[in-house]
């Protein structure tokens, strides 16, 4: 053998622990993250503030949560998360999942990435985990700056839930952040499919709105009567049923619900997306 | 393997809808040398060496590289490879050494206890220690490719394949990477450097591979290669051109007049024997000399004058 074969003894191989580690970190350490964030944060001050100005006349119009924001602050977070549900958190989630195979791509780090050796399998794993953290951080962003909204502009008490049953403020707060994790649950599958059409281009930008596209899609499907039957299986099916946290007790089979739905897209978009992403020429 | 091989391929190739822009290419890159892969632009070299690192899955043909089959044990064997494929590829909001660590968070037999002392370290070999918190957005094309060859100096490596190293660098930069090279290879790295500058081969190989529309012409060390050149030329400067010109078509040679000068191949004839019958057609000599052929003639007749990209 030659010299270059007996070099060096084999060195420890590691997890991918350090690779996470610094997706993480990069992830937040960009702007556009933080843009994002807060613009998700804009949305319960905008809802809080429109509210306390037009406060003293109920129109009896909208949804119920609106109108029980100027009893109590605490529900400012809870509205902003169902406004925020249906196109401002798969809007965000999209531009991270679609940007995560893409993205390098584009920026020409795929190719030192695995020749580094990243691993295709493990990159993608990473890729995921990463985006993952950022579902969470967006519903978690809002029910924070909810709360801090509320606080200051609503009086602050026990409460009422859908049940009808008081909870106390404590409890009112961990219910939130159950909303909170709920909800970054059910934006799972939307990051495993904007995972899969990340690797199918070299354009960040496209699998973006690829992935956009199809979560208002999906929402628009959960909406037509004729397709009843297909309902269960929709990705955006589960969106909303964060509502039945808001029970006492609170309605944990909707959370099972959920976590199988997103689980089920997450199997199935990241077996698409490891088929393609292991096997495809990197050109970019 | 054959003994002492860094990068072996056999019969390597790649279509791309139908069309081979890489085929039947056989590289042997000998351990320890400095190994020139020569071709113009559009000759396959990027697509070749692609395929050496595992980024694209060859349609025929196979590689290894330091004894392993790529990219089957991509992941065992490209710790040990430093590459530089296609041009700096770096996220622009990051640090140069933020995108540093990042790539080598990606190797999974990097210590990252000694992290940040090792990107110091390769950042000053490339003369970037003073930049290395500023974003790369701001760095310049050459101090982008100098990052680009501190990330393949992150370790040390086995095997350094450099894809246009000195793209994009100032005369001095060129020089740099030059010595720098000089300096992997005398402690024992293998490097594999393609270019389209000749004289940049020229100057730091010891071997050479030319590639023409995806296809290996010639390899070999630099003095095999120039062996094999086209033949040495007569330059003759004479105010007879005419006459010299119908002299050495009577001796066998096809000269043609290049300026001031009689200029024709010798065809393995020596100079002294083509003197006298050049004073005996009347033919006055001011001067005589021979040509040894240069690398360019070479590089030139394997791969033909002008452009010539794979169609």
């Amino acid at each position: 053998m030659s010299r270059t074969e007996q070099a060096r003894p084999v060195e420890r191989r590691r997890l991918g622990l350090s690779l996470l580690a610094t997706e993480i970190t990069v992830l937040f350490r960009r702007k556009r993250t933080w843009a994002m964030l807060l613009a998700l944060a804009a949305v319960p001050v905008l809802v809080g503030v429109a509210i306390r100005l037009s406060s003293g006349g109920d129109s009896g119009r909208g949804p119920s949560f609106l109108t029980q924001i100027a009893g109590n602050g605490l529900f400012v977070g809870v509205a902003s998360l169902v406004l925020a549900i249906p196109l401002f958190l798969p809007l965000t989630v999209g531009v991270v999942a679609g940007d995560t195979i893409a993205g390098e791509a584009s920026q020409g780090t795929l190719r030192y990435l695995l020749v580094a050796p990243a691993g295709r399998p493990r990159l993608l794993l990473v890729k995921f985990l990463g985006a993952a953290v950022f579902c969470f951080a967006a519903p978690l962003t809002v029910v924070v700056a909810g709360t801090l909204t509320g606080v200051a502009l609503f009086p602050i008490g026990p409460i009422t839930l859908l049940s009808g049953d008081q909870v106390p403020v404590a409890e009112g707060l961990l219910r939130l952040l159950l909303l909170a994790a709920y909800v970054g649950v059910a934006m799972l599958g939307l990051t495993a499919v904007g995972l899969f059409v990340s690797t199918l281009t070299d354009v960040p930008v496209g699998a973006m709105a690829a992935t956009v596209v199809l979560a208002v899609t999906s929402q628009v499907l959960d909406q037509l009567p004729q397709l009843e039957a297909l309902h269960p299986f929709l990705l955006s099916d589960s969106w909303l049923g964060l509502i039945d946290l808001l029970r006492q007790p609170p309605e944990w089979g909707t959370f099972g619900t959920n976590a199988l739905l997103q689980l089920g897209y997450v199997v199935v978009f990241g077996a698409l997306a490891y088929g393609r992403f292991t096997t495809r020429d990197v050109l970019a | 393997m054959s003994a002492g091989l860094a990068i072996e391929t056999e019969a390597l190739g790649k279509r791309f809808r139908g069309r081979d822009a890489v085929a039947d290419v056989a590289l042997a890159v000998p351990a320890g040398s400095v190994f020139g892969f020569l071709g113009p632009n559009g000759s396959g070299k990027t697509t070749t060496i692609r395929m050496l690192l595992g980024l694209i899955s060859p349609t025929s043909g196979s590689a290894s590289l330091l004894g392993s089959a790529m990219p089957d044990r991509a992941a065992a064997v490209l710790p040990r490879v430093g590459a530089l494929v296609e041009g700096p590829g770096f996220a622009g909001y990051l640090s140069g050494a933020a995108n540093l660590a990042r790539l080598d968070s990606a190797d999974p037999v990097a210590d990252p206890r000694t992290r940040k002392r090792r990107i110091g370290e390769a950042l000053d070999r490339v003369g970037l220690s003073a930049a290395s918190s500023k974003r790369v957005k701001a760095y310049s094309l050459g101090m982008k490719q100098r990052l680009g060859i501190a990330n393949a100096l992150l370790r040390p490596r086995d095997l350094l394949v450099l894809d246009e190293p000195t793209n994009g660098l100032d005369p001095q930069g060129t020089r740099e990477v030059r010595t720098l090279v000089r300096s992997l290879a005398d402690g024992g790295t293998t490097v594999f450097v393609s270019s389209h500058l000749l004289a940049e081969i020229e100057q730091m190989c010891t071997h050479a591979a030319v590639m023409r529309t995806g296809r290996l012409v010639a390899q070999g060390t630099l003095d095999e290669l120039r062996g094999a050149a086209p033949d040495d030329r007569l330059h003759l400067a004479t105010p007879d051109a005419e006459r010299a010109i119908a002299a050495l078509g009577a001796a066998g040679l096809t000269a043609t007049q290049a300026g001031a000068e009689v200029v024709a191949p010798l065809a393995g004839r020596a100079i002294e024997d083509l003197v006298p019958a050049l004073v005996a057609a009347g033919v006055r000599i001011r001067g005589i000399r021979a040509a040894e052929a240069s690398l360019e003639d070479r590089f030139v007749a394997l791969t033909g004058e002008g452009f010539d990209v794979a169609n």
